[in-house]
């Protein structure tokens, strides 16, 4: 159904980033690291080189990757630092998706030239202080007054709001109807009057990534802001469920550029550090640490390719990107600690890689889903599959 | 202006290369293969020409296996204009050599009449860096190797070279092939916007034949071999000792 790029020009575009990944990117890890932000340069760089519209259709701008290909390109690209990724994350996810999806022609022309191109980020906003997991309960209101809304509400952790132009914000439209079916999204300009992005939170890992609350006082919008239009008034959780379904799939080629990272320097690391008078990559138990990382990745990235590829045949995988979420970040999780476990104390230092990879993945298990909720959506599937 | 990139497509850089069991060469099957370092750089040079309004268009060129495609399509996607393929062979293993590529590329230039070649001042598969100065000598144009700079001004062209005992700038008339060394630029990452533009920009399919040039080997490639492993080293007791072994067991000194 999705048809994406030509396969002879697909693979060009995966070595380039591969290169990229490995020759600018990875080079200016530790920088990131101490300075808490990407410099700008780099920035420009990856905007120069087309990656914020990787998902966004060539017609608008971008490269319109389907999601195998796609998620071929984030695992090349999060062969790097996490933190690089982050910034087109939401450009190529979450932010841009609904549009894509459920955008009006309207909303699609105004906004995806300039998330292709990364002269606009986009931001999803739908996690609150009192709601994240239960997102259906989301307390955020978007009043009627007259034929405007008024939006009112705290959002939390949205990722790159502080570069926002632009964010997607789910807001209660039906007072009485406490679940999902009284959510609606909106397009919301970032200089909208009424909007205070705050200091960014200070996080465990990913330095350099910037995830902040976001405040609605009064936000007066047009009911045109709906995304999708007034036809889609209440229907919002429906869109941030759908673009919520590729982006699992996103994320579970994240968990495999970074699990081969990890094992690739946990490897060299086993073959150059001896004791008791061999490399220690000739102990068994070292042995069975590899093993076990390299088994755990050849079945990660065979689930995102097969799950990808469903989701591009059939327009849909919930099933397939709960697992493959699932799957991957708890697999990437362990792989993460068996790497560091490799560097014995080095490891526990932070002058070498693995410590910050550490932390840096251990995100994957919680946003976009946490492996309890995939865990929830996997069990209740595979349940109503059988019962009659 | 127009300006000649002729681009090689050899074993990526990065790959370890391994030694055939019969020892005719380098095992290629299967291997990932990119553009020619120094022919990046070269095709770098060339567009910025292009992009400071020196040059009208820049030709890329290869010749080779028919896959030899995708590395013009990387030079396009860099952002050369438009691209020659000629097909000499549909063997990975059969490496044109120097004379045979160097007779083509005069032939190109013979038809396309272009003010300047720039070259990559070797290959890194068999590192013969002798193309550019045959090509020059086919031509009877000037040759300026081992660029680190190059200004064309007018009729001529002042390059400076890096030579064992440094620098050193020559001034050479045009037109002129000049072969690049690694620190003239850094060449550009394609963007993937343009690496899908690239697929529509010209790509001419050629052969030997088509020029007239007969490219069968002159050259016998006798025996390769894996570069001897090193030995563990000693550590030695004293200056006197070391002294001693770099006399008498190295003979270097
Ligand atoms: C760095 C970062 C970036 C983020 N970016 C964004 C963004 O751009 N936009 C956005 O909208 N949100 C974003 N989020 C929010 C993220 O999606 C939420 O943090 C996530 O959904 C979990 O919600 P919570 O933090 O409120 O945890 P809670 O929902 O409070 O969960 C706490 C714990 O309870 C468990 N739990 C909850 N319900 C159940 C249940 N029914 N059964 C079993 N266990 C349960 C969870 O698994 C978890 O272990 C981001 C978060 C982080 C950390
Ligand atoms: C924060 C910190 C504080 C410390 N404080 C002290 C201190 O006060 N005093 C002090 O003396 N030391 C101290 N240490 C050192 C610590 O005890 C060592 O780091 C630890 O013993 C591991 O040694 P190593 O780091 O050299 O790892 P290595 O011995 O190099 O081990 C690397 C990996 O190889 C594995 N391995 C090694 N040999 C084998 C084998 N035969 N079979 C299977 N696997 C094997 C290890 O389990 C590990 O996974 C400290 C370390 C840290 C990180």
């Amino acid at each position: 159904m999705l048809d994406g790029v030509d396969d002879d020009v697909f693979e060009s575009l995966v070595d380039t980033v591969d290169r990229f990944a490995r020759n600018r990117l990875i080079p200016a890890e530790r920088t990131v690291e101490q300075a808490n932000a990407v410099p700008e340069e780099i920035v420009a760089e990856m905007r120069a080189m087309g990656l914020f519209g990787l998902s966004t259709p060539q017609e608008f701008g971008g490269i319109g990757v389907n999601a195998a290909q796609e998620s071929r390109l984030i695992e090349a690209l999060c062969y790097a630092s996490l933190s690089f990724r982050s910034l087109i994350g939401t450009n190529v996810g979450i932010g841009s998706q609904g549009f894509v999806m459920d955008g009006t022609a309207k909303q699609k022309a105004r906004w995806l030239p300039g998330i292709a191109s990364g002269e606009t980020v986009a931001s999803f906003a739908l996690t609150e202080p009192d709601t994240g997991s239960d997102a259906g309960g989301i307390r955020t209101r978007a009043r009627r007054d007259g034929s405007d809304y008024v939006i009112d509400g705290t959002k939390r952790y949205i990722t790159n709001a502080v570069r926002a132009g632009v964010f997607t914000v789910f807001a209660r439209t039906d007072p009485d109807e406490a679940g999902a079916d009284g959510v609606s999204a909106f397009v919301v300009p970032a200089d909208t009057p009424g909007i205070t992005v705050a200091t960014p939170d200070r996080k465990m890992g990913q330095r350099g990534t910037k995830t902040s609350d976001v405040i609605f006082d009064g936000v007066r919008l047009p009911e045109t802001a709906i995304l999708g239009g007034p036809a889609m008034l209440n229907r919002g959780f429906r869109t941030a469920m759908k673009v919520l379904d590729r982006g699992r799939i996103h994320i579970g080629a994240m968990a495999v550029g970074q699990g081969q990272r990890m094992l690739d320097i946990a490897t060299d690391y086993a073959l150059e550090r001896s004791q008791f008078g061999k490399p220690i990559g000739q102990h068994q138990l070292v042995q069975g640490l590899i093993a076990d990382s390299q088994a755990e990745l050849h079945a990660m990235r065979a689930l995102v390719r097969a799950t990808a590829a469903e989701y591009d045949r059939d327009g849909a995988a919930v099933l397939g990107a709960s697992c493959t979420k699932y799957f991957c970040t708890e697999a990437v999780g362990r792989i993460a600690d068996r790497a560091l476990q490799i560097h014995g104390g080095a490891g526990y230092m932070c002058d070498y890689d693995i410590e910050r990879l550490y932390r840096d993945v251990r995100l994957l298990r919680i946003y976009e889903g946490t492996s309890q909720i995939q865990q929830i959506v996997i069990a209740r599937r595979t349940l109503a599959g059988r019962s009659h | 202006m127009k300006v000649l990139v002729p681009v090689k497509r050899v074993i990526d850089y990065n790959v370890k290369v391994r030694v055939k069991g019969d020892g005719s060469g380098v095992d290629l099957a299967n291997v990932k293969m990119s553009m020619n370092p120094f022919d990046e750089i070269a095709c770098e040079a060339a567009i910025r020409m292009k992009e400071s309004g020196a040059v009208e268009e820049v030709i890329a060129v290869s010749i080779g296996v028919k896959q030899a495609q995708e590395t013009l399509r990387t030079a396009l996607a860099m952002g050369c204009d438009r691209a020659i393929l000629i097909v000499a062979t549909d063997d990975v293993h059969t490496d044109i050599e120097p004379l045979a590529v160097a007779k083509l590329l005069k032939a190109v230039v013979d038809a396309e009449e272009p003010g300047l070649v720039i070259c990559g001042k070797q290959a890194i598969d068999n590192d013969m860096n002798a193309t550019g100065q045959m090509l020059s000598a086919l031509l009877g144009w000037s040759q300026a190797t081992f660029a680190s700079k190059i200004d064309i001004d007018g009729d001529h062209a002042t390059v400076k070279r890096e030579v064992d005992g440094g620098m050193q700038s020559i001034k050479v008339k045009m037109p002129a092939v000049i072969s690049v060394d690694l620190r003239l630029n850094e060449p550009r990452y394609a963007s993937l916007p343009n690496i899908m533009k690239a697929k529509k920009k010209p790509l001419d399919e050629k052969t030997p034949e088509d020029y007239g040039v007969d490219v069968s080997p002159r050259l016998e490639v006798v025996k390769t071999a894996e570069p001897p492993e090193r030995d563990a080293g000693i550590i030695v007791k004293s200056v006197d000792e070391l002294l001693d072994k770099l006399k008498n067991e190295a003979g270097v000194i």
